[in-house]
């Protein structure tokens, strides 16, 4: 019944997208207001649709029904309920109708605005979001459906919605469960996070191509369109960090990043949505790079349809890859079509994105913008290069050659020293005019605090490497001069307002929220930055095989193995757990307990690593393997990564910039 | 503030040649290092098979490999004092060409890992045991052949068997 109801309304939803479509063209042909009015009531009613199918498929999960492939697939009776309502997006099939009914949800709140000023754009945006949609729910429809059943024949099992002739439902008495790596909080709310991101670029991307087939010459879809880049750039921000998170937490190698294909498809669109939020701050400002930033919205739409491809298709070898599957081509061909498209519009009016000023000097604020820009595309070609380089070479010379993390490291470093750089010293230069006269007057101050950084790392007794201490002083150069601009904003306000010092400083960054807002954005990156250079440069590890009793030694830190437990849980697992004292110089400073389950229907262990973790540094111990006849003698590894909290406080940072910079106004164009 | 509008003011002081020269310069210093840093880190993709030939001719020196092949669980060794952990692959075909006529991944690598007559190679890797390191797991290594035996840096384990087992002749 709930399968009947589910598989219906998805289909229902795919031919009401359909016809969105339809109706929107033909209103738009013959300037009919109510076939348009019909489309948009058919976008909202894709919602609710939607939401029935997603209804139904927790239903099915929540209540074991195992002849759905989909259930058996990625429950089981032993998983508590919260895993099970994850598991809509534990793999592929359900992950897509997630995708699809969040997409829907954005393209209704779209809708529901007030259309009276664009209704010329209504219809093409409408067009745009219905076809994705559209898309998304033909592969599912036709190929990855979450509703076909299992089905006994002569010939075996086999997978099909409806049944084969001469077939009996199969019921499996259990299902095979969620993928224990993906029980954990981090993994409840990143696929939500990252499908967040990927959906809310949508809606930016058919405001400017609406725009662009109207022939509109103005920067109004900049505007309508602002908020939902920001709230997509912060979703695909949050999605990469809580991924990072898991990874860190789950997978137990002690990193965090591997630049792993699945990965790198995350971080594109954020590269390239980052890199327009900067560069669309010109546009506003000094009507330049118009056609530029068609291309960056552009490439962020394709590059989240390529990551949703990549991560789907099983194309690459990745640990995020589900499978490989028939939807691979038509992805493929669904990028090109829109690509190609989308470009070829932009060629079309080409013309009329002319820019109204030109660049006047290296040292002015839009032309920093531009060299931001220029970085942000570098980094994004070369992890896009990374990723596509295996299937180049291999059509070019026959032999499939991969590039490693290392590739990656060496090649981005220096791209994302100098975007540091540029955080420091972009906030600080003016518009149009500026000179390294003008910009040395503005910047010798923070310049000078911030070489006091390079003392405080010689003291803490950091001698090496050299690169160490140049990002260091780079992070406390951009600190430096975001901790300057407020300070000087507040002084001024101060003095011109005779306010207090807290009057002045809350004025001053609610009255210029987007300023202030992307300040502390900045300060967040940096203190990620710094999280990353601890432990990329200072990473220190060691391994050992001890009896209870023994110690292991790492740095300044002692690890005793106290106790061992073996025990069964409730909920199928093995635990294995060990209890471990750490000491610092010889002084208690915590206990902790680095497991392995043994998942019993998954039949797999997971690592859980034991973590002491300070603003310094964190302690972190895994436990390897134990052996099985004394049950007494246990291997660790054990990592002691400095600074990497700071990763995690950053992200917090930049989370409290968003919520300034997107905080509605009470009263609208207050500014000065 | 330090927001002054200047620029009306201001006379042109740059020619668009110098913004176009300055643009050129960096992304040819980036084309550069994307250059450099693949070329210094390039790793050839190889099945088994293809490793065990170009290693017969001397084709491969001593450069950094990826090779994919089936575990064999029998053969997986595991001291864990001294974390040393050894194994050995056997050849599954890389074109996916091959793998769809064997039937798929899961059943390639079964054929593997049954076959005697597939090529293999020991592996050899110094770290804690990975936990989907297992009888016909696919696994990704990456490192450097000395003599006849493989000494992995880095093990990507996959395992695409798990379902078969309760629900035999799946299509996928």
């Amino acid at each position: 019944m709930a399968l009947d109801i589910g598989f219906g309304s998805l289909t229902i939803t795919f031919l009401v997208t359909l016809y969105a479509v339809g109706a929107a063209i033909y209103g738009e042909r013959n300037k009919n207001d109510r076939w348009i009015d019909s489309a948009r009531n058919a976008m909202l009613l894709t919602f609710p649709l939607l939401t029935i199918s997603i209804i139904s498929i927790i239903y099915l999960i929540l209540t074991n029904q195992f002849q759905v492939n989909y259930v058996a697939h990625v429950s089981s009776l032993s998983m508590p309920v919260y895993l099970k309502i994850t598991a809509l997006w534990g793999s592929q099939a359900g992950s897509l109708v997630f995708w699809s009914w969040l997409l829907a949800a954005f393209a209704a709140a779209v809708m529901l605005r007030k259309w009276d000023n664009e209704r010329d754009l209504l219809p093409w945006v409408i067009i745009i979001t219905a076809g994705t949609l559209a898309f998304f729910l033909f592969l599912n429809v036709f190929f990855e459906n979450p509703f076909a059943r299992l089905w006994q024949s002569v010939q075996g099992v086999t997978v099909s919605m409806f049944a084969p002739s001469g077939a009996i439902p199969y019921i499996p008495a259990n299902g095979q469960g969620l993928n224990p790596l993906l029980r954990h909080p981090g993994m409840i709310i990143h696929p939500p996070a990252q499908y967040l991101g990927f959906v809310s670029c949508i809606i930016p991307y058919a405001f400017a191509m609406a725009s662009l087939i109207t022939g509109r010459k103005d920067d109004n879809w900049i505007y309508i369109s602002r908020r939902w880049t920001l709230w997509a750039w912060v979703f695909l921000s949050l999605g990469l960090v809580l991924g990072m998170r898991w990874a860190y937490d789950v997978l137990g190698w002690g990193g965090y990043w591997g630049w792993d294909p699945v990965e790198i498809s995350a971080l594109l669109p954020w590269l390239t949505g980052t890199a327009f939020l900067h560069s669309v701050m010109i546009q506003e400002k000094r009507g330049m790079f118009k056609q530029w930033n068609m291309v960056l919205i552009i490439l962020t739409y394709d590059l989240v349809i390529f990551g949703t491809f990549l991560t789907r298709s099983g194309v690459l070898s990745s640990v995020h890859a589900f499978s490989t599957s028939a939807i691979g081509p038509l992805f493929f061909a669904f990028i090109a079509l829109t690509l190609t498209a989308s470009l070829g519009l932009l060629l079309h009016r080409w013309d009329d994105l002319k820019s109204n000023n030109e660049l006047k000097s290296f040292f002015s604020r839009e032309a920093l913008f531009l060299l931001n820009n220029l970085l942000f595309m570098g980094v994004l070609v070369t992890s896009f290069w990374g990723v596509i380089f295996p299937l180049i070479s291999e059509l070019v010379s026959g032999q499939k050659v991969t590039v490693g993390p290392p590739f990656y490291e060496r090649a981005t470093a220096p791209l994302l020293g100098g975007l540091m750089l540029l955080m420091g010293v972009a906030p600080l230069s003016v518009w149009g005019y500026s000179s390294w006269k003008t910009l040395g007057r503005s910047i010798w101050k923070p310049f000078l605090a911030s070489l006091l950084t390079i003392p405080v790392v010689f003291y803490l007794g950091i001698w090496k490497p050299w690169y160490a201490i140049v990002a260091f002083w780079m992070v406390g150069f951009v600190i430096a001069v975001t901790v300057y601009e407020f300070w000087c904003g507040t002084i001024s306000r101060m003095r011109r307002f005779k306010e207090n010092f807290f009057v002045a400083l809350w004025k001053l960054v609610t009255r210029y929220r987007r300023r202030y807002g992307g300040y502390i954005i900045h300060l967040g990156m940096v203190l990620m930055a710094l999280g990353i250079i601890g432990i990329e440069m200072f990473q220190t590890d060691t391994q050992g095989t001890i009896d209870v009793g023994e110690y292991l030694q790492l740095d300044e830190y002692t690890m005793t193995f106290d106790d061992i437990a073996i025990f069964d849980t409730n909920d199928g697992r093995y635990v294995t757990r060990a209890v471990v004292g750490i000491f610092k110089n010889d002084e208690k400073v915590s206990e902790l307990y680095p497991r392995r389950d043994y998942f019993y229907d998954a039949r797999q262990y997971v690592t859980v690593p034991g973590m002491r973790s300070t603003l310094a540094d964190e302690f972190y111990v895994i436990l390897v393997d134990l052996d099985p006849i004394t049950r007494a003698i246990a291997t660790f590894k054990i990592y002691h990564n400095p600074l990497v909290k700071w990763m995690w406080v950053g992200s917090w940072v930049f989370i409290v910039g968003f919520i300034v910079t997107v905080w509605p106004d009470k009263k609208p164009h207050t500014r000065r | 503030m330090t927001e002054i509008n200047q620029f009306e003011t201001n006379p042109q002081s740059g020619s668009k040649a110098k913004f176009i020269i300055g643009g050129v310069l960096i992304v040819a210093a980036i084309i550069y290092l994307i250059a450099s840093s693949a070329t210094a880190n390039a790793q050839y993709f190889l099945t088994v098979e293809e490793t065990l030939q170009k290693s017969a001719t001397g084709e491969l020196g001593d450069r950094d490999l990826r090779i994919s092949g089936a575990v064999i669980g029998d053969t997986i060794n595991y001291n864990p004092q001294t974390l040393e952990l050894s194994f050995t692959i056997a050849h599954v075909p890389g074109s996916k060409k091959e793998l769809e006529a064997e039937g798929g991944l899961a059943i390639a690598l079964h054929n593997a890992v049954n076959d005697p007559y597939r090529p293999r190679l020991r592996v050899v890797h110094n770290g804690p045991m990975p936990d989907l390191l297992q009888d016909e797991a696919q696994a990704i290594i990456t490192g450097n052949l000395e003599g006849e035996v493989f000494y992995a840096d880095e093990l990507l384990l996959k395992c695409p068997t798990k379902y078969e087992e309760s629900i035999p002749e799946q299509v996928e």
